[in-house]
């Protein structure tokens, strides 16, 4: 049966939303265990550091030094690049759908967090690649120690702007997540009617949940709780 | 009671559309939306205008021919009616109304407010149906049916194809339509033979159309006349992924 070649369901709207959906799922997966990890600095810099180095010995003894990490660092590149794809190649799409715009524009149910998938997307996906920079590259970092992370943070956070960008990007993630968490379902088809309303408030407390897990760091070293 | 309309008029598809202004006055309000574009162009033809066209049929709900965007809503701000199901009671003296056709690249403009929505019938083309010998009527208690399904295919095939969701859809996306059209064959006995090929036909087609793709704002659903869930959409996705993996 042609109509059910695997490459033209890649090529199909379905079939990009299914890919967007895997690798969010993926993503939330990540977020998950990163926001648990980032918590741990409220312990101390010795515990929060000695995590850091022990991420490396992840696996062991049956993955050596690192390699468990960069598997997982791979994959999670992957998933980033498959999921911005196909948000780029359907925005594409959507907008040759409509090339002629209404005068007058009303909506009755898209609320922010479904029309802000796309541009909280961009601005997430700058953020992903200036976090990297300032803390795993460490070169738009003002006192950059490898392997000090605990300092790294603390340092880093001490410029408000930064501070700010940070509040901004987790919180264009928590509304990624609202719509995401709940449209992923819809679009993986596993959602029943029965539960719809159960989940979208699960998806809106898990977001709630990932954007103050993310926030309250930032927030601790700006005003002196962790030092 | 007054109205000012802002109508959207275009000859035809190779030329510029505009915007045109009409003061109608003696608008009943007891009269329908339709009643009411029909009192213009009686007073447009009176004058030696051009009167504006706009699809009907029926006028009582149950064709899908008529569908304009007014004041920013396809079919108008009432829900589950279509617009010639629409009254003038939803309007007040000296009141606006802006009223446009259907935007979508699938639709191509025809003359002012009418469209062609022939891209619907090719997805129906592509998969949209069951191959049964004809013949007599069989029994109607022949195949057993439960009540569940028959129910969910009943809201499902309750789909008028008048395109609603597709001009309310930020995408321009026909996903409610066509998963209309795939649950209803889909929740039946009669419908599995074809099921998988179905939907990948049809999705197929959706997407050859030039449609766009689905973000689950929920618009569709919002102006459907005929108020088709957003579920048929999570079954459609569920059927075509079954079908991939199953191939
Ligand atoms: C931490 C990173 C991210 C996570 C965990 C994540 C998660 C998700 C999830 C779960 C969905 C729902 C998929 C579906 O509707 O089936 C989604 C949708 C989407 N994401 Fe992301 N995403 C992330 C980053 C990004 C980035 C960097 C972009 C960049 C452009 C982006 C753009 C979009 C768009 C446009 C949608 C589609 C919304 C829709 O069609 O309903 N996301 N994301
Ligand atoms: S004219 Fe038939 S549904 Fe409106």
């Amino acid at each position: 049966m042609q109509n059910l070649q695997v490459l033209s369901f890649s090529r199909s709207t379905i079939g990009k939303k299914v890919i967007m959906a895997v690798t969010g799922v993926i993503g939330i997966g990540f977020i998950l265990v990163h926001m648990y990890g980032n918590l741990k600095v409220f312990i101390g810099p010795e515990y929060f550091n000695a995590y850091s180095e022990e991420l490396r010995e992840l696996g062991a003894p049956i993955f050596g030094h690192a390699h468990a990490l960069w598997i997982m660092r791979l994959i999670l590149i992957a998933s980033v690049a498959l999921h911005v794809w196909a948000a780029t190649a359907l925005t594409i799409q959507a907008r040759k759908a409509r090339p002629d715009q209404y005068a007058v524009k009303r909506t009755l149910e898209a609320n922010y967090a479904s029309k802000l998938m796309r541009w909280g997307g961009v601005v997430i996906f700058v953020f992903i690649l200036y976090h990297l920079m300032h803390f795993t590259w460490g070169n738009i970092h003002p006192d950059f120690i490898p392997g000090e992370v605990y300092h790294n943070l603390v340092v880093g956070f001490q410029f408000l702007p930064n501070v700010i960008f940070y509040l901004i990007a987790v919180s264009l993630l928590g509304l990624h997540l609202y719509h995401g968490g709940w449209s992923m379902m819809q679009t993986l088809g596993i959602l029943s009617p029965r539960y719809d309303q159960a989940v979208r408030r699960g998806a809106a407390a898990f977001a709630l949940l990932m954007t103050l897990g993310f926030a309250v760091v930032p927030l601790a070293v700006l005003f002196g709780v962790v030092k | 009671m007054k109205l000012k309309l802002r109508i959207w008029r275009q000859a035809n598809a190779d030329t510029q559309g505009r915007f045109q202004d009409y003061n109608l006055d003696h608008v009943s309000a007891d009269s329908s939306f339709l009643e009411m574009l029909d009192l213009l162009n009686e007073q447009l033809i009176q004058a030696g205008e051009e009167p504006v066209a706009f699809d009907h049929d029926c006028r009582e709900g149950i064709c899908g021919m008529c569908g304009v965007v007014i004041n920013g809503l396809a079919h108008g701000p009432a829900r589950g009616l279509t617009a010639c199901q629409l009254h003038m009671r939803h309007y007040k003296e000296g009141d606006t109304i802006t009223i446009e056709p259907w935007r979508a690249a699938a639709f191509p403009l025809i003359k002012d407010l009418v469209v062609d929505r022939s891209a619907f019938d090719r997805i129906i083309q592509a998969g949209g149906y069951v191959s049964v010998s004809t013949g007599s009527a069989p029994d109607a208690n022949a195949i057993p049916i439960p009540k569940k399904n028959a129910d969910l295919a009943m809201d499902a095939a309750a789909c008028i194809g008048c395109g609603a969701c597709v001009a309310a859809c930020p995408n321009g996306s026909a996903m409610l339509f066509t998963a209309a059209k795939v649950s209803h064959l889909g929740q039946l006995p009669q419908g599995q033979v074809e099921r998988h090929n179905r939907v990948a036909a049809m999705v197929r087609q959706m997407d050859a159309e030039g449609f766009g793709g689905c973000t689950n704002h929920g618009e569709c659903s919002a102006v459907c006349p005929k108020l088709i869930p957003l579920d048929v959409i999570g079954q459609m996705n569920r059927d075509l992924i079954r079908a991939v993996l199953s191939r």
